[in-house]
């Protein structure tokens, strides 16, 4: 299948799939994809491994050009504009559209650095602006509390959890439309991970999200739209709440009820 | 049905889904030896009914447990959670139908329906053999997964409340030629109305196996059956 199943509701696409293959040099690992992202929604993409569904994150914010041989073709609209098209700035897009990895990434510096480099970057703001910038993105990101009488502390020194909601603040601090979040919970402990998806449930209200997850319980905990991924193809897509308790596609049911393969 | 990668998994559902089917055959046999009791007025057949309700009810509390154990530990999905959703809905709904076959077998220890003679029992006989076949339905078709015969039982719920509706009528002009046969008449008038209410729950059943089956609610929206009872008893 490859039309979405829930196309004909009023919600407003941030980004649009459609037709979308991508190739690791000759191999094709994304057949012919399309998809809405809906605007302050959380997508969950699930789905066995190498099945495509971090390639489709990675397209997003086209971070894939940082590798050789590796081609998108087709369209994915943000906002109704290709970012697959040549002319895209893509520090400009990135900005835009910010991604977490799965294991924590700090920059060797400071707590403080970490998020005020990403800012200095993009925008010319004077001393107390960045201070107030960085105290607002680790607020939003459940982590001031615990960092703001060590701000000059290493990035590093922080547990894994705290260092991935670094991340996160350090993705929000530049104020993107999109977040990406692959695997964010992975590596994290149960009380991190609630943390994490207690933030993402915040983070909904301003922010289209779009979350890769191995955890099935994840990903009908904090998402609002769910995608089955399998062998590079788009099973399933629609309301997470359909997916996990009545899905369409006897793949799909065999995935998650755990009777895959 | 493919199984699951963790096969004790498979197990769980399956110990889950045969002590439905337990729980199922008890609750019908209940049903069927409380409405004897009645008729031939066997006062030994009622007691073990009344007995019998005490094991479906330890029963139901099982079903629960494991469930609930099920949902705990194995965090069910899709086809897996509608299963074990189902099982803890028909395990009330045949709880219910047991309580009611009980109350039936409580009614056969207090009136001495031989005295009456038979032609009060023809309407009862018929609408418990109704009832026993819906049973009987209900319980194949959730053996089976079958959406098909859940929708007949659904369809046949009509001829018991009909049946019902005419014997409520009969047992009303009996009341009415002698007072003296009020108590009893009373007595069958309940045992009518509880049979009437076990083909009530096995038309609840009937949805849930729906819901099992397609992970739809059950679409047809029908006229609810007390509504046109309480119509026709006031008629």
């Amino acid at each position: 299948m490859n039309a979405p199943m829930v196309e004909a509701k009023a919600l407003a696409k941030k980004i649009a799939v459609s037709n979308l293959e991508f190739y690791y040099g000759d191999s094709k690992a994304l057949k012919s994809i399309n998809l809405p992202l809906y605007e302050k929604k959380v997508t969950a993409f699930i789905g066995p491994s190498g099945c495509g569904k971090s390639t489709l994150l990675r397209i997003f914010n086209r971070i894939y050009d940082l590798y050789p041989r590796q081609r998108a073709e087709g369209e994915v609209l943000l906002d109704g504009k290709n970012i697959l098209d040549p002319s895209v700035d893509v520090n400009l897009l990135r900005s835009r559209v910010g991604m977490v990895f799965q294991k924590p990434t700090p920059f060797p510096m400071s707590i403080y650095e970490n998020i005020a480099f990403g800012l200095r970057l993009y925008e010319k703001l004077g001393r107390s602006e960045i201070d107030a910038r960085v105290e607002a993105a680790l607020s939003r990101a459940a982590l001031w509390t615990e960092v703001k009488d060590k701000l000059n502390a290493s990035g590093l020194s922080l547990s894994g959890g705290q260092q991935q909601r670094l991340c996160i603040a350090r993705t929000i601090a530049v104020q993107p439309e999109v977040v990406l979040l692959d695997e964010p919970a992975s590596a994290l402990d149960p009380i991190s991970t609630s943390k994490i998806e207690e933030l993402i449930d915040e983070l909904k209200a301003d922010y289209t999200i779009a979350i890769v997850t191995h955890n099935m319980q994840q990903a009908a905990r904090v998402s609002d739209y769910t995608a089955f991924m399998y062998l590079g193809e788009l099973v399933e897509f629609d309301e997470t709440s359909r997916i996990f308790t009545a899905p369409r596609d006897q793949r799909t049911q065999d995935y998650i009820t755990g009777r895959f393969g | 049905m493919k199984q699951h990668t963790v096969t004790a998994f498979d197990e769980d559902l399956s110990a889950l889904a045969s002590a439905i089917a337990t729980m199922g055959g008890l609750a019908e046999q209940l049903v069927a030896q409380s409405v004897q009791a009645l008729l031939k007025s066997d006062p030994e057949l009622a007691q073990q009914c009344i007995t019998a309700d005490k094991k479906i009810d330890e029963l139901e509390r099982q079903i629960e447990e494991r469930a609930i154990t099920i949902i705990a530990r194995r965090q069910p999905m899709a086809q897996d959670l509608r299963e074990i959703i189902a099982a803890l809905r028909i395990a009330t709904d045949l709880e219910r139908v047991a309580d009611l076959g009980k109350n039936i077998a409580r009614r056969a220890l207090a009136i001495d329906a031989q005295k009456f003679g038979q032609r009060l029992f023809v309407g009862i006989e018929h609408l418990s053999a109704l009832g026993l076949e819906q049973m009987k339905l209900v319980l194949d078709s959730y053996a089976a997964r079958d959406v098909a015969k859940a929708r007949e039982v659904w369809a046949k719920d009509d001829d018991i409340d009909a049946v019902y509706t005419s014997l409520f009528r009969e047992l009303l002009t009996y009341m009415m030629e002698d007072p003296r046969n009020i108590g009893m008449c009373t007595h069958l008038l309940f045992c009518a109305k509880n049979i009437e209410r076990i083909g009530d729950h096995a038309t609840n059943i009937a949805e849930t196996i729906c819901y099992l089956v397609t992970g739809e609610p059950f679409d047809e929206a029908r006229q609810s059956s007390t509504t046109r009872l309480t119509q026709a008893e006031q008629a």
